[in-house]
């Protein structure tokens, strides 16, 4: 039965859209069938994070007013077979998303595929509310900032209260994705631990992504983290958040730059 | 340390100019507007189906027609599902 997943964070720029894109993609890899959607209507991005962007004709909008069908709007990933991507409007405003519109796409996406992923506006308002309205799990986004955990915080009280989940009696289940740690600042006592975090909001943890530039190297090229540098640290810690969410048992460990990767490099210089 | 630093920075610093691409051919696109994309392909995809459906019976949405802009092309992908290349007019 395919799972709707949510991933969102209240605060914006903690790393939504590039956690959207690199677990659809590390999912799809495992050869489940996974569609991306990009609920960010009005600024939508994840086209472009995704490398879909010249491909864009029809959007979310377009198959909520019944101006393209679904799959006239759904754009397959050129590297990753099994993996899709609903793009979100550019020009239209975030009121033609209607709850009832949301419901029949949300209805059909549920048919087709495994893994549903809805890449949440920044906010609490009504574009984040439909985000998550159909969900059965959230990743809530985090960076280890106060900012970031008290706007995680509100948030999870919205996917406790305002969900047809938690209407209907049920229980999203939520799970803590840290992003942009950085692990010298934290042993410095410059960041929030990881622990207090994991107090404060006490939900499960699903993984740590530590800061690294190749996650802009990979918003540049236009493919997900876990495409781009399989290899480097944020790619492993989605790569393996991934297995969590397909229920593999993994202790969560912060991963770091490969030693021998860069002893290498320095052999093959001189 | 010139030298340290593009030793380290290949790989890592090549991928801006990719983006500056990426960005140039997405924003003169979308410039210009591209409202008018949309009804192109919705005509196209209409008149497709119709000449197919003379000869064979095609549902729908089994005739898509998607877009891939270029800088100086763009092309146009259709696909279309037929059932078995039997013609429509005989059983
Ligand atoms: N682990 C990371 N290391 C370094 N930079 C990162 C990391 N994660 C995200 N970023 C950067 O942070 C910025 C915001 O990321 P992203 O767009 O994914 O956030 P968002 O939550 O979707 O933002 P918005 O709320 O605006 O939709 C981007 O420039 C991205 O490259
Ligand atoms: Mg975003």
């Amino acid at each position: 039965m395919a799972k709707v997943l949510v991933v969102t964070s209240g605060k914006g720029g903690v790393g939504k859209t590039t956690s959207t894109a690199a677990l659809g993609a590390a999912l799809a890899q495992t050869g489940q069938n996974v569609v991306v959607v990009d609920f960010d209507v009005g600024l939508r991005n994840l086209d472009l994070v995704m490398g879909a962007e010249r491909r864009v004709v029809f959007d979310l909008i377009n198959v909520i007013q019944g101006d393209a069908k679904l799959s006239q709007a759904l754009i397959r990933d050129k590297r990753i077979e099994t993996l899709s991507i609903l793009p979100a409007s550019q020009t239209r405003d975030k009121d033609a998303l209607t709850a009832e519109g949301v419901a029949s796409v949300m209805a059909q996406l549920r048919e087709k595929f495994d893994w549903v992923i809805c890449d949440s506006p920044a906010g609490i308002e009504r574009g984040a509310q439909l985000a998550m309205y159909h969900a059965d799990h959230a990743i809530v986004v985090t960076n280890p900032e106060v900012s970031s955990v008290r706007d995680s915080d509100r948030i999870i009280g919205m996917l406790d209260s305002t969900t047809e989940k938690a209407k209907g009696g049920g229980k999203i289940e939520k799970h803590l994705l840290l992003t942009r740690y950085d692990p010298a600042r934290a042993a410095r006592g410059e960041m929030l631990r990881i622990e207090d975090v994991l107090e404060i909001l006490s939900i499960p943890l699903l993984g740590i992504i530590p800061e690294s530039e190749e996650v802009l190297r990979a918003s540049n090229l236009g493919a997900p983290v876990t495409l781009s540098s399989p290899d480097s640290p944020p790619a492993r810690a989605y790569a393996e958040a991934a297995r969590r969410l397909e229920g593999e048992k993994l202790e969560v460990t912060v991963p770091v730059e490969r030693k021998g990767l860069l002893a290498s490099l320095f052999k093959g210089k001189s | 340390m010139s030298l340290f630093g593009s030793f380290f920075g290949r790989g890592s610093k090549t991928s801006a100019p990719v983006a500056r691409d990426r960005l140039q051919i997405l924003l003169a696109h979308e410039r210009t507007g591209n409202g008018n994309e949309s009804d192109l392909l919705n005509k196209l995809q209409a008149e497709i189906l119709e000449v197919i459906k003379r000869h064979i019976a095609v549902d729908q949405d089994k005739v898509q027609v998607k877009l891939d802009r270029g800088n100086s092309v763009s092309m146009l992908e259709i696909d279309i599902e037929v059932p078995q290349m039997r013609p429509s007019g005989q059983p």
